[in-house]
């Protein structure tokens, strides 16, 4: 059978799951890059402003979350989710294993990974603001929130685009590796199509055909959002 | 110089270190409405830090500053330091007194007739129709309303601090501080600012100027005020101050400054 019949959107191809699977692959990095920009946010706030424990506290979350392979955190969120869910419903009546979805532990996974480096985006992206534009905020009688909320953030974002569409990559080959929870996403989809199949290299061809097609996709509206917000900015 | 009424700016026994370094050694000032005045002196004389401290952007180690009567109030922090004693009082402090600075600040990300607009609706929360109307006008009359679509960067350094004073008219100040106004622009570009600073001097506003532009200073000021070392060495009216000067470092200063 050829890569492009067994890949058809019939009621006989595999086409429709591999496209519901990529759309899973998707919705997990999606889900996990957005946790990751909420905690990278906070972070970078923390490390910037924060009294000595906080900004201690947020460095090593970089440096630890950095340092261990990304499945390994993957394995303890949903092991570690698990046995706390577990445990829990021990409390409440007779045991037994309960799992946590893979979608939720894969997220959060990627989220928490995500959200370590999107902090040193953001953070490098604050650096880099203008004082005086601050300065100038200051003189004109904004307070703080009405600052942030005007001048900081959508300059922050200006120069964090760049960043984040990297990082964005990142959650979404991540989101990859969740697959070994169970959670039936682009590539766990693969396998299942090329295990029954006996035709690994037309799953596996295809489905790098669909990451190759959202990281393009992908890196086309990063660049289009960034020339948007360089609008203002005269290129050397 | 008498007073009749409340001065637009009174600044009392001003003090600020900055490590061991005293910047300001107690210096008084009080600015009488529709006054210009030409602050100068060499650099490290604390020129630029008074007139930050008048809104704010420094706080002072010590000393009293009132805004049209109304004095700023301060208090030690935690850490030993004076900070201000009431955030809200000092934004609505800065909302009167409106500054431009040496490298203009225009905020990057907005048009210039954005960054016009910005803190009169947002800050003083005017209606949109109304500001934009009085923005296009202010530009008009700095002479740039035809860049009023442009990016800061795509203009000069000339255009750039006429948009950011008219951004500081938008805010109708009682008071404008000027740090160094025309000390980042190329020669050829210091004529364009100053022509705009005269004619707002000529309009009767009160304006504080810290500059090195002795011509401004000599023909448009109602008043000359020379620091050295964090402290008035001189203060009267051009006419009298540059013909003749009673503090020698002052005369020592303009024959280096001519």
């Amino acid at each position: 059978m050829s890569t492009l019949s067994l890949m058809s959107l019939g009621s006989d191809g595999w086409g429709l799951a591999m496209l519901v699977a990529a759309g899973v692959t998707l919705s997990v990095a999606s889900c996990g890059f957005l946790l990751g920009s909420v905690i990278g946010g906070l972070v970078a706030w923390v490390k910037l402003s924060g009294g000595a424990v906080a900004r201690a506290a947020a460095d090593a979350y970089t440096t630890i979350l950095r340092g261990i392979p990304d499945l390994l955190i993957i394995y303890l969120f949903y092991f570690g989710g698990s046995a706390l869910l577990s445990s829990i419903a021990g409390l409440l009546g007779p045991g037994g294993f309960v799992g946590v979805s893979g979608f939720a532990a894969g997220a959060t996974a990627i989220g928490i990974i995500s959200g370590a480096y999107q902090s040193e985006v953001f953070r490098g992206a604050y650096t880099a603001l203008n004082r005086g534009e601050i300065e100038a905020a200051k003189s004109v009688g904004m307070h703080r929130a009405l600052m942030f909320r005007r001048i900081i953030a959508p300059q922050v974002l200006r120069y964090a685009i760049p960043g984040l569409g990297n990082v964005w990559q990142l959650a979404l080959k991540e989101s990859a590796l969740v697959s070994v929870t169970g959670l039936v996403e682009l590539l766990r989809q693969s396998a299942i199509g090329a295990g029954s199949t006996r035709e690994p290299f037309s799953f596996y061809l295809a489905a790098a055909v669909l990451y190759l097609a959202i990281t393009t996709v992908s890196s086309w509206g990063f660049r289009r959002a960034e020339s948007y917000a360089m609008r203002g900015v005269r290129r050397t | 110089m008498t007073l009749l009424s409340t001065p637009a700016v009174s600044v009392r026994d001003l003090r600020k270190s900055f490590g061991s370094l005293e910047v300001l050694r107690g210096i008084s000032l009080d600015a009488a409405e529709g006054q210009v005045i030409s602050i100068l002196g060499s650099s490290g004389s604390g020129k630029s830090t008074m007139l930050r401290c008048i809104n704010m952007l420094e706080t002072p180690d010590a000393g009293e500053i009132a805004i049209g009567g109304e004095v700023i109030a301060l208090r030690k922090g935690r850490n030993g330091r004076t900070e201000p004693a009431n955030r809200s009082q000092v934004d609505r402090i800065r909302s009167r007194v409106a500054m431009v600075f040496q490298s203009f600040n225009l905020w990057s990300h907005l048009t210039v007739l954005e960054n016009v607009i910005e803190a009169p609706i947002h800050v003083q929360k005017r209606p949109r129709a109304e500001c934009i109307a009085e923005a296009e006008a202010l530009l008009a009359k700095v002479g740039i309303v035809d860049k009023r679509n442009h990016y800061p960067a795509h203009l000069s350094g000339g255009q750039q601090q006429r948009a950011a004073i008219a951004r500081a008219l938008a805010m109708k100040p009682q008071l404008m501080l000027f740090d160094e106004p025309t000390s980042a622009l190329d020669p050829e570009l210091v004529g364009e600012v100053l022509r705009v600073m005269r004619s707002l001097a000529e309009e009767g506003r009160t304006m504080l100027v810290v500059t090195h532009e002795m011509g401004f200073a000599r023909d448009v000021s109602s008043r000359v005020v020379f620091l050295h070392k964090g402290m008035v060495e001189e203060d009267g009216p051009p006419g009298e101050v540059f013909s003749a000067p009673t503090s020698p470092r002052f005369r020592q200063f303009i024959s280096e400054h001519r």
